[in-house]
């Protein structure tokens, strides 16, 4: 069974990349899939979504599959997930990175777009 | 007054101020630190007392201390899970004025409670602390003896669930005392030349409290996150101060007289604070749904308490909490001896020192309030980094104690020590009293026997020696009674679950 995969982050990025997963999903006819994963190595990370969160993505998007864990790559998870559902497409939300940030942080978007195996679409927020 | 005065003038030199403001700044952040204390940073920052002087050294340590106390609050009231030890009752009703959109007024009157009570708790700390050292100037080996053994057996055994735990861990650091040959024969050197001089008492607390605290947390590295609450700028109505203001006083009254006791700490006055607030509070029911008195008491408690630890350390030389078993090492490594000749030998460097108190808990209120938000965001910082941080520091801290690589072998092999106490329930601070007090008990205990030519009755024949003799076997024989009571009320229960 195809899917469609979204890498989802409570920020402007993950909302953007949902939009457009949603719009994608609906399009083909194929069932939604949100990932959202943290590496789970400090005590607040503001990229894993709450309990509220999950359950406004659920009514918002009609009892979308949300799928959350701590794993040691964010990246390989959603490339992970999206082999495991044989996916049609992964929608990742970019941001800006000057040089320095993109050496200093491993940047998730970059390694979906490297690894996956399937179509990624990459979107913007509008700026 | 006048020798206050010139320690205010002092403890507000620029090079003072500077040194308050950093220590208060990291205080808070190792405070605010799930994991990292006081403790831990003194002993990571010792080989600052190497090149800075010995009044900067102790305002910053201070600072440190105050600080940590403070920053604890704000992990208990945004997170849930206390930074300290000392916080964590404050989490009980502090993190449900949070979920309930009361976090600015729980942080507020965490920093202005913490803020009164440090200023009460510093100047009973000034009003009694050269009473307590005159009091105990005319005291002899014996007496010390006493005292010392009573101070090992109180944080051995009252603290922590397990008493036999506790005792394990304070043997494990009085054999850790031992080694060397200062006495003339080597013990427990193995014939090594490398351990004849000991091991220094900064390699033994980096390596426990640095070490063991990081390849603890590199086995338990991935964790679900916690929701952080976000909070603006603390603040209080009306209603809020009318609540407040008696719980801080009386958060100061627990706090002070078991900051003062051997085995006090911080732990015990803020659970006597929160369960007397619980009592006498006017809306009893609101108890666990986020009540401010909740915070507002163990918050003055534990702050009061951290000024009662100064009153056994400058006054008789005895720490009472980790950090301040720390304080003490340094305080000796410059070559004083805390005690009651300190008062009369050392005068400026006391009157800076609790002077710079003040000045301390001044700073953070002034710094803290408008910085509660900030300090939130360090949760942020993933611990790999903190970690490696700590463990650079560790390292050059054990190697720059005697520039000896041997050394750095020995922080690997005690902070293996300190992973398998963590993992096994065994107390810290009952080693490391155990290693400051070690040779000081062995020192009064020689001395008093040399004094009566071997004869063992001297060691029971001064008045104070009797008493805390006294106070001993009464403070065991209700540790005995109320262990069999408790063996008893569990069998009991057993009983009633098989019938």
């Amino acid at each position: 069974m195809s899917a469609v995969v979204v890498a989802y982050s409570p920020d402007e990025y993950g909302e953007t990349a949902l939009a457009a997963g949603a719009a994608e999903a609906a399009r083909r006819r194929l069932p939604l899939v949100v990932v959202n994963a943290t590496r789970g190595d400090a005590y607040v990370d503001p990229h894993f979504a709450d309990a509220d969160t999950v359950a406004d993505l659920r009514e918002r998007f009609g009892d979308v599959e949300v799928l959350q864990d701590v794993v040691p790559d964010v990246g390989a998870e959603v490339v992970r997930v999206a082999e495991d559902r044989d996916a049609e497409l992964v929608v990742v939300g970019i941001r800006h990175r000057s040089p320095v940030g993109k050496a200093l942080m491993g940047s998730v978007s970059q390694r979906i777009l490297l690894d996956a195996t399937c179509p990624v679409l990459a979107v913007k927020p509008p700026s | 007054m006048d020798m206050f005065m010139d320690g205010l003038a002092n403890a507000l030199t620029p090079e003072n101020l500077l040194y308050a403001v950093i220590g208060v700044l990291l205080g808070t952040m190792v405070g605010v630190l799930p994991g990292i204390g006081p403790a831990m940073t003194l002993a990571l920052l010792f080989p600052i007392t190497y090149t800075v002087p010995v009044e900067s050294a102790l305002i910053m340590f201070a600072g440190i201390y105050y600080g940590g106390m403070y920053g604890g609050s704000t992990t208990s009231i945004l997170l849930n899970t206390p930074g300290e030890s000392s916080s964590v009752v404050t989490a009980i009703e502090g993190n449900q004025m949070a979920k309930r959109g009361r976090a600015a007024q729980a942080l507020a009157t965490a920093a202005i409670g913490s803020f009164i009570a440090g200023t009460i708790a510093t100047a009973l700390l000034v009003l009694f602390a050269p009473k307590v050292s005159s009091l105990v100037v005319g005291l002899g080996a014996p007496s010390y003896f006493a005292i010392l053994l009573l101070a090992l057996i109180a944080v051995s055994a009252v603290l922590g669930a397990s008493k036999l735990r506790g005792f394990i861990a304070l043997f494990l650091g009085l054999a850790i005392a031992l080694v060397g040959s200062s006495t003339g024969q080597a013990r427990l050197t193995f014939g090594s030349p490398l351990l004849a001089d000991g091991i220094d008492v900064v390699v033994v607390a980096v390596a426990i409290f640095a070490i063991g605290e990081a390849l603890w947390v590199a086995a338990h590295l991935r964790r679900r996150p916690l929701q952080v609450i976000p909070v603006g700028r603390p603040w209080m109505d009306r209603a809020d101060w009318s609540r407040s203001w008696k719980p801080w006083l009386r958060g100061t009254a627990y706090g002070f007289p078991f900051g003062a006791l051997p085995a006090g700490g911080a732990e015990v006055p803020t659970f006597l604070s929160y369960i007397t607030e619980r009592r006498l509070s006017k809306h009893p029911e609101e108890f666990g749904q986020g009540a401010i008195e909740g915070v507002a008491g163990p918050e003055a408690a534990n702050n009061a308490s951290a000024a009662g630890t100064m009153v056994p350390l400058l006054a008789i030389g005895l720490p009472t909490t980790a950090t301040a078993a720390i304080m003490l090492n340094a305080i000796q490594s410059y070559g004083i001896q805390p005690g009651p000749q300190l008062f009369d030998n050392e005068p400026g460097l006391v009157w800076t020192l609790l002077a710079s108190l003040f000045v301390a808990n001044t700073l953070l209120l002034v710094l803290n309030l408008p910085l509660a938000p900030v300090w939130a965001k360090l949760l942020r910082v993933p611990r790999p980094y903190l970690y490696a941080g700590i463990l650079f520091f560790a390292s050059l801290g054990a190697y720059s104690v005697s520039f000896a690589a041997f050394d750095l072998a020995l922080l690997f092999v005690l902070g293996f020590l300190g992973v398998a106490m963590r993992r096994f329930g065994l107390p810290v601070l009952p080693l490391i009293v155990g290693v400051i007090l070690g040779p000081s008990l062995e020192n009064q205990l020689t001395q008093a026997l040399a004094l009566s030519n071997g004869d063992v009755a001297t060691l029971w024949s001064e008045p104070v020696a009797k008493v805390v003799y006294v106070v001993m076997a009464l403070a065991l024989v209700v540790l005995a009674v109320s262990a069999v009571r408790g063996r008893r009320a569990s069998t009991e229960e057993k009983q009633e679950v098989s019938a």
